[in-house]
């Protein structure tokens, strides 16, 4: 079984799938260091806050007696987006805005000490112990069969390959094609020269994170939808791994950050599936370093030239 | 003297040799050579964008030159710059100060000058060990790594601010702060980076002296990026002009100021006679 | 609308109290929108499935304080602190009365309770203490009659209170001293509290070997607890399966922890600092996560158990010790105390953070220690200078780790017991936050903030709830208040003249 094509696809299904997670999540990461030059190692956590607010919608439409599963998924994913977001603003302007002209090293213990504080403060108000939720999106289809070994497709996947798809798809427009996005891209390069020509830079920034949020909760959404259960403590280790996936595919870019989500995801779901479970971690993590060591611009980075 | 003359007295102290340095597509310099004597103060001038830093970088091991000879001639040995890296380039005898101060703001300024002596110390501490047995030999080396730093000091008119923060002191302060940091290296080659930069006038003068006594006193090398045109031509034996990356003459501070090239690089086609450019005297 | 212009004070603007109403407004509804799930609903585990609990009041009460305090900065930034001392200090008063009725009522007080704006107690005492600290700024404002110009005031009387503190060293470390030393003899000083001092100085000497990586060299190290798991193990491993003695293990964990310590540094120490972060801290999971599986030798998750206790000089600590073998008590003719063992560890555990204090006071004062600082303050001003930046970043990892071995080791022989489960990602966070929040480089600063952040949870279990909460809570603040840390001052590792001489 574990030779053949049909074991193959099926784990680069669940990769896929996974890669979706990573990717919307070093979207995030990547969009604040290009904008800021700062690692938001909280981005994990306004993740597992999507994960939670959604797992909290779903209970309290199915408490209102709202069970169609289509108007469901739309109002909880609505839902999850905007109070996220609300996370990723109120984030940025508490913590990070007054250190903007303080040292590197500040910026980042202030970004640990607020992922820290969001994990104990969901511990705090929802408990510390597992939320299963049972499956929203079941079924599915077969797409190969090899003796008794059967491959699906379950519609969920569907859902969250076409779901990721088209929210990269409107925000790359975004990013590429609006004014919003000329102003980011231009805080990018000088954010003094931008704030002189008339670019409202902190809203700029504000509106980054809010993107990042936005994107994250959505993870989260697929996260909880894919798995069933969450916790406080999955922000930690998504987002170190999505970090990774944007590293890996050259921090700053956006096509980098999609393409290094899948990777992570098709690595650790191959990993898994042809070695070791317990190691898949360590393989995320010696990527990282093995990419921070060989190739730090990552795949699709611009090298920057040191000046002295 | 003329180049005739520093041709005649010893070889030189510093051979570059067809240096090229590309950034991708883009050819910061290209195939540059020039050499400084000993004892000499030698300018490299040029618009801006020219690559001057470029070959700053090259020769302190900031960058790897894509094409090109370094030579460094210090007690009859040769080192073969291009190849090293820079803490080695730096013990090898060539020290640099830098466009943008870059001293240890937070350190005070006789820390900032013991720092320089840091390999001459680590030798003596028996590589930290001996130091931490407070070893009497330590000691004494340390001692005499004061005197050096408080002999700068006083060249400098820094005395009585030794123990403040090297960042608390005024811009003209640690401009020649950085210069005595960069001596307390003993060096055989003094690279400074625009170090007129953001002078008045009077600390100019200043810095012409403290340039001139250190080449006459230390008997070091000078390599000098300038854009003051009166400091350049004040004080330099021998200039060289790059543009574009590449040298577009050489010689003396009189053969420079008639050089019809020189003059269409600074001042454009119609050029005239005066080749100071606006930051000039 | 018409703005209120205000009774006019010596230089201010007119006040806008519109303005400051919208700001108010904008903050509650924020705070509205954040609490509308994660406060507002609570999912609760119920027998076959989840069900939801919901909590307006707490929503509200938390939407119309943010609303009163941000109201009531705003007052402040515009030089109004009367109405605001007066308000918040009702307030506070009002919080304060409820709490004693309800405290003193053994909890059961149900009116008060129901008065409170929170349902948890810590949040309320939480509340109380915001209000007071408002109070209190009003006040003192209302009194001078001057501006609030947000931390820059208190950021200088910080500043010189940290360089009094360098000041005043010379005398108050004696003293800190000799209470140390002496400390295990004092009449409150029983089983339990010496438990949480040993516990604390075990943070003070972690806290004292990351400092030389962090503050002094500028490193920003996010895995230091796998040097700390490497030292453990070691020790764990030597002498349950060798029989090894802790003083002879000592040595040995400290090597491998440092040699641990140059392998991962070697390749990742050019990197810039925060990915340098993000390394160290990956580094630090997988040193986790091998621990966690590699039964063969780690035992995996159920960790390693029955390690020996360190003797004194082959003395061991026990009432009746095997054959052969002479006890602490009975060589020197005392009664048995099972307290004799902790006090012992506790001057163990102080030996070493003294000499690892030591130590870094020391090498900051050789070419080494300078050229760490120098890296840290301008890498390539260092390499122009001939600093050779990795070797030199080695010596502060390898070092640093070392420290890190030592302190595991002792945590190995204290417990008796080890497992994957104490060395996890927080424990590198709690290290750092004792080293940031102390001021980085602070020798005394580490002392602080370990007892402020291990000492005092321990010593109010209740809040152990809240600890790691109000740990990330304290690190925001802290670096937004005074990025350098509480008591950052540099005092210069040598001088040319005297302190105080030779300044005009």
């Amino acid at each position: 079984m574990l030779g053949t094509f049909e074991y193959f696809v099926d784990q680069a299904i669940n990769g896929v799938t996974l890669g979706a997670i990573y990717g919307l999540v070093a979207i995030g990461y990547t969009l604040v260091y290009g904008i800021i030059g700062m690692i938001n190692f909280a981005h994990g956590e306004i993740f597992m806050i999507g994960a939670f607010v959604s797992i909290i919608a779903f209970l309290t439409l199915g408490l209102l007696g709202l069970t169609w599963v289509p108007l469901a998924l739309l109002l909880v994913l609505i839902a999850t987006m905007m109070l996220t977001a609300v996370y990723g603003w109120t984030l940025e302007r508490v913590a990070y805005r007054p250190l903007r002209r303080s040292p590197r090293l500040a910026a980042l213990i202030t970004a640990i000490g607020m992922s820290i504080f969001l994990q104990n403060y969901v511990q705090l108000l929802q408990g510390a112990r597992n939320k299963p939720l049972q499956q929203v999106i079941s079924g599915g289809f077969e797409i190969m069969r090899e003796g008794d070994y059967v491959v699906t497709l379950s519609y969920l996947q569907i859902f969250i390959l076409l779901l990721t798809i088209v929210l990269m798809v409107v925000f790359t427009l975004v990013i590429g094609r609006t004014s919003l996005g000329r102003q980011q891209r231009s805080c990018e390069q000088d954010r003094d020269m931008a704030a002189l020509l008339g670019v409202n830079v902190d809203r700029t920034i504000s509106l980054t994170f809010v993107m990042g949020a936005v994107l994250a909760s959505v993870a989260g959404l697929i996260f909880l939808l894919n798995y069933g259960v969450i916790d406080f403590y999955i922000g930690f280790l998504a987002g170190i791994k999505a970090f990774t996936a944007a590293v890996l595919g050259g921090i700053g870019s956006v096509p980098g950050a999609m393409l290094g989500g899948l990777l992570i995801g098709l690595i650790e779901a191959l990993w898994s599936g042809y070695f070791t479970v317990e190691y898949k971690d360590v393989a995320a993590f010696s990527i990282l370093i093995l990419v921070l060591i060989f190739r730090p611009t990552g795949l699709l980075g611009t090298p920057d030239i040191e000046k002295v | 003297m003329t180049a005739a003359d520093i041709l005649e007295s010893a070889r030189p102290l510093l051979d570059v040799e067809h240096l090229t340095m590309r950034f991708g597509g883009l050819v910061a310099i290209d195939d540059v050579s020039f050499a400084a004597a000993p004892k000499d103060i030698t300018a490299i001038i040029g618009p801006n964008g020219a690559g001057k830093t470029t070959v700053f970088n090259c020769l302190t091991g900031f960058y790897r030159p894509s094409v090109g000879r370094l030579t460094l001639r210090r007690n009859g040995q040769e080192h073969l710059l291009e190849r090293m890296e820079g803490h080695d380039i730096a013990q090898a005898g060539v020290a640099r100060t830098f466009q943008n101060i870059r001293l240890f703001s937070q350190m005070s300024a006789l820390e900032n000058l013991i720092v320089a002596q840091h390999n001459k110390l680590m030798r003596a501490s028996g590589y930290t060990a001996f130091g931490l047995m407070g070893m009497q030999a330590y000691s004494e080396v340390e001692a005499q790594a004061v005197e050096l730093a408080r002999y700068w000091l006083e060249r400098i008119e820094l005395v009585d601010r030794a123990d403040d923060d090297a960042g608390n002191l005024a811009y003209g302060q640690q401009r020649r702060l950085e210069i005595a940091r960069a001596m307390c290296t003993e060096p055989a080659l003094l690279c400074l980076d625009e170090p007129a930069a953001g002078l008045n006038p009077r600390e100019s003068v200043e810095l012409e002296e403290l340039l001139l006594f250190i080449r006459e006193q230390h008997g070091v090398g000078i390599l000098l990026i300038e854009h003051d045109m009166s400091v350049v031509m004040e004080i330099s034996d021998h200039i060289v002009v790059l543009d574009y990356g590449q040298k577009i003459a050489e010689g003396t501070p009189q053969e420079i100021r008639d050089d019809p090239a020189v003059i269409r690089a600074y001042l454009g086609e119609e050029g005239s006679a005066g080749a100071e450019r606006g930051g000039g005297a | 609308m018409t703005d209120i212009i205000a009774r006019p004070l010596a230089g201010t603007r007119p006040f806008r109290l519109q303005g400051a109403l919208k700001e108010a407004g904008l903050a509650a509804f924020v705070m509205f929108a954040l609490s509308l799930a994660l406060i507002a609903v609570r999912v609760e585990d119920v027998p076959g499935g989840l069900a939801i609990r919901w909590r307006p009041f707490d929503v509200i009460a938390a939407v119309v304080l943010v609303f009163l305090g941000r109201l009531g900065l705003a007052f402040l930034r515009n030089n109004r602190p009367a109405p605001v001392a007066l308000a918040s200090g009702l307030f506070s008063a009002v919080m304060a009365l409820l709490l004693i009725v309800f405290v003193s009522g053994g909890g059961g007080v149900s009116w008060a309770q129901s008065l409170l704006p929170f349902s948890g107690f810590v949040v309320n005492v939480l509340v109380l203490i915001i209000s007071l600290v408002l109070t209190l700024r009003a006040g003192l404002m209302w009194r001078r009659g001057e501006r609030a110009d947000a931390g820059t005031g208190v950021g200088d009387t910080m500043d010189r209170l940290a360089a009094s503190v360098q000041g005043v060293a010379v005398y108050v470390i004696p003293v800190l001293l000799v209470a140390a030393i002496i400390f295990p003899f004092l009449p409150f000083a029983d089983r339990r509290i010496l438990d949480i001092a040993i516990l604390v100085v075990t943070y003070v000497m972690l806290g004292w070997g990351l400092n030389i990586v962090v503050g002094l060299a500028g490193l920003l190290d996010l895995g230091y607890v796998a040097f700390y798991a490497v030292g453990a193990y070691a020790y764990a491993l030597l002498a349950t399966e060798m029989g090894i003695g802790f003083w002879l293990c000592l040595p040995f964990a400290g090597a491998m922890a440092a040699l641990a310590g140059v392998l991962l540094g070697f390749p990742v120490l050019r990197l810039r600092g925060d990915y340098l972060a993000i390394v160290t801290l990956g580094f630090g999971e997988m040193i986790r996560i091998i621990l966690l599986n590699w039964y063969e030798v780690t035992n995996g998750p159920d960790g390693i158990s029955g390690i020996p206790r360190p003797t004194f000089f082959g003395l061991p600590f026990v009432r009746s010790p095997p054959e052969g073998v002479e006890s602490f008590h009975s060589f020197f003719g005392l009664t048995y105390a099972p307290v004799d063992r902790i006090i012992f560890l506790y001057y163990v555990i102080l030996a070493m953070a003294l000499i690892t204090n030591q130590f870094t006071l020391r090498i900051r004062k050789l070419p080494v220690g300078r050229a760490w600082e120098a890296l840290r303050e301008d890498e390539t001003a260092s390499r122009s200078l001939g600093i050779n930046p990795r070797n030199t970043k080695l010596t502060a990892f390898g070092i640093g780790a070392m420290f890190g071995g030592f302190a595991g080791s002792f945590f190995a022989t204290r417990q008796g017991f080890i497992s994957p489960e104490s060395f996890t990602f927080i424990e590198s966070a709690v290290i750092l936050a004792i080293v940031v929040l102390g001021g980085m480089g602070s020798q005394i600063g580490v002392v602080l903030a370990a007892v402020l952040l291990i000492g005092l949870p321990e010593m109010f279990r209740e809040l152990q709830e809240f600890r790691m909460l109000a740990f990330g809570a304290a690190m925001v603040l802290i670096m937004i208040w005074r990025p350098r840390g509480l008591l950052a001052h540099r005092e210069p590792t040598i001088r040319l003249f005297e302190k105080g001489a030779g300044k005009r």
